[in-house]
């Protein structure tokens, strides 16, 4: 079912943007029963970039968020490629503290290039709807696990990732910034985007080493193969399932404090202890 | 104070250093802001003597051994004379202890990798463990590329720490100067209880050219100035430097009830 991974960093950025791979709305499909979508934030509007609402997970009721790009062009348009916009962070924000409320696990899928980039994100205060979830998040008393499936892109995908554990597709990516950004800004080349990709150190392999990601997700050759996609799905839910048993069964409280030294460590230097 | 002569960033028209220095920076032709070495800053701000530095240690590092980046830092090093982007310490403010932190605009535009984000993680600790507030001077161009994922982790994880902070029920106030962006907007700098700005500073998520190359719109003058922000909702007030000792020293009486307001 894996295939040999000899991709370079840049050809997995480039996979995890294509048509074929599965998106938020197939893993609903694929993972969880009785799905059941909430809308809003509450607070000024619905972002069609962001999908949210209760499951069952093999029996166990859940909230599911996660950015969608959407699959054809008309969908993708209509959910702005999954660039989510600050109503979208405050919906799942909303989300995540109803199941802080009623003791349901949380399973965040990650798929996004970057937070939206429009005068009325700003206007709407993007970055204080993306530093309001970490700061809560970061605080949530309930389990939270998160998967990236896709792109990870920059702050627009860590307001979804602080969690008890992160989950990354071998194809998948997560950083800073775009490589394509990154060439343009620091070496004034655009073009340079698949060197850049490998210095980024931005793939899977690379995030479970610096310990941020506790667990490389193997994926199918082809998602667009039915029964790949089936098995795959069907073992990812077999380890999610433990996986969130399990992050039940921690306290409350331990699992705040586990959640912080996760991140406190990160970049940590003995000289300021 | 030397007689040399400087040029205003915004006007260009020279001016003496000293006369620039006796006017807190601010341009006495045009006024614009012009910006502050972090340690300038903390001596107008603070009680005279009373700042005592903390994390200062000079930290060699370059986690994901991106090119030229170590080079980079040792200019940087070379030009602003400090060893890292931010300034952390303990002060005191019209009497009041505190914490205090002040980037640094002209240390690599004051990005924040692993060590900025390890500094002001252990500063929230550090005033969590001693009681004390936090008072906060934002500038930042976001994350530090340089330091890929690892320097973005660093938002999650001073977020987390400012909500350790503000758990504890004490007091953190940002001051958003020119430029807050990316990175920094989306974690400490909005997480305040308090939030001002001063006059005219760019304050927002991303980019203003990035924006207009991205939706082909032209954008207005002010968009993501500090007047932008007052108006969005995203800033309680915007405090000029000659004034901002006052409101630091008022914000912290309302906060520190231990220590009594006497006037």
């Amino acid at each position: 079912m894996i295939m040999e991974n000899n991709m370079t960093a840049y050809e997995k950025v480039r996979l995890t943007r294509s048509s074929g791979r599965a998106t938020v709305t197939d893993y609903i499909k694929g993972l969880f029963d009785d799905f059941i979508e909430l809308h809003g934030d509450r607070r000024f509007g619905d972002d069609t970039a962001v999908i949210g609402g209760i499951a069952s997970l093999g029996g166990m009721p859940v909230t599911v968020v996660g950015t969608e790009k959407g699959h054809d062009i008309q969908e993708r348009l209509r959910r702005n490629f999954g660039c989510a916009l600050p109503e979208g962070y405050r919906k799942a924000l909303r989300l995540i503290k109803q199941a802080e409320k009623f003791k349901r696990p949380v399973i965040c899928f990650v798929d996004i290039q970057g937070a939206n980039c429009g005068a009325g994100a700003e206007e709407r205060g993007i970055g204080e709807a993306i530093a309001e979830n970490l700061y809560e998040l970061g605080a949530v008393k309930t389990p939270i696990l998160t998967v990236v499936i896709g792109e990870g892109g920059s702050g627009g995908a860590l307001a979804l990732s602080v969690a008890d554990e992160i989950w990354m597709l071998e194809n998948a990516y997560y950083s800073v910034i775009t490589p394509e950004s990154c060439a343009s800004i620091l070496f004034k080349e655009p073009s340079r985007a698949a060197e850049v990709a490998e210095y980024l150190k931005l793939t899977a392999a690379d995030l479970h080493s610096f310990g941020v990601v506790e667990k490389i997700v193997s994926e199918p050759g082809n998602f667009s193969d039915a029964t790949q996609k089936a098995q795959f799905m069907s073992a990812l839910k077999t380890d999610m399932c433990a996986k969130i048993s399990a992050l039940k069964n921690v306290n409350p409280n331990k699992l705040v404090r586990k959640r912080y030294e996760k991140y406190r460590k990160i970049g940590r230097f003995a000289e300021f202890k | 104070m030397t007689n040399e002569s400087t040029v205003c960033c915004k006007c260009k028209q020279p001016v003496m250093a000293s006369e620039l220095a006796d006017n807190c920076y601010i341009c006495p032709k045009c006024g614009k802001y012009n910006r502050i070495a972090p340690r300038v800053r903390i001596e107008f701000l603070t009680d005279k003597g009373s700042f005592c530095e903390l994390f200062g240690n000079q930290i060699e590092t370059d986690p994901i051994a991106f090119p030229n980046y170590k080079n980079k830092i040792s200019s940087a090093r070379q030009s602003s004379g400090e060893n890292e982007a931010v300034l952390c310490g303990s002060a005191k403010i019209g009497g009041y202890p505190t914490c205090i932190f002040v980037m640094n605009p002209e240390f690599m535009m004051a990005s924040m990798g692993t060590v900025v984000g390890d500094k002001i993680a252990a500063l929230f600790e550090y005033a969590v463990s001693h009681k004390l507030p936090v008072i906060g001077y934002t500038a930042s161009g976001g994350a530090r590329m340089q330091e890929g994922v690892l320097s973005l982790m660093q938002m999650a994880k001073v977020s987390l720490a400012v909500k350790k902070h503000s758990d504890a029920g004490l007091f953190y106030l940002v001051c958003l100067t020119d430029p807050t962006m990316g990175g920094v907007t989306a974690s400490f700098a909005s997480l305040g209880d308090v939030v001002i700005a001063e006059p005219e500073a760019q304050v927002g998520f991303a980019g203003k050219r990035v924006i207009e190359q991205n939706t082909g719109a032209k954008l207005p003058d002010d968009f993501q100035s500090a007047e932008f922000q007052l108006k969005s909702g995203f800033v309680d007030g915007i405090v000029e430097r000659k004034d901002q000792k006052e409101y630091l020293t008022k914000m912290l009486a309302f906060h520190c009830g231990k220590i009594k307001y006497g006037r």
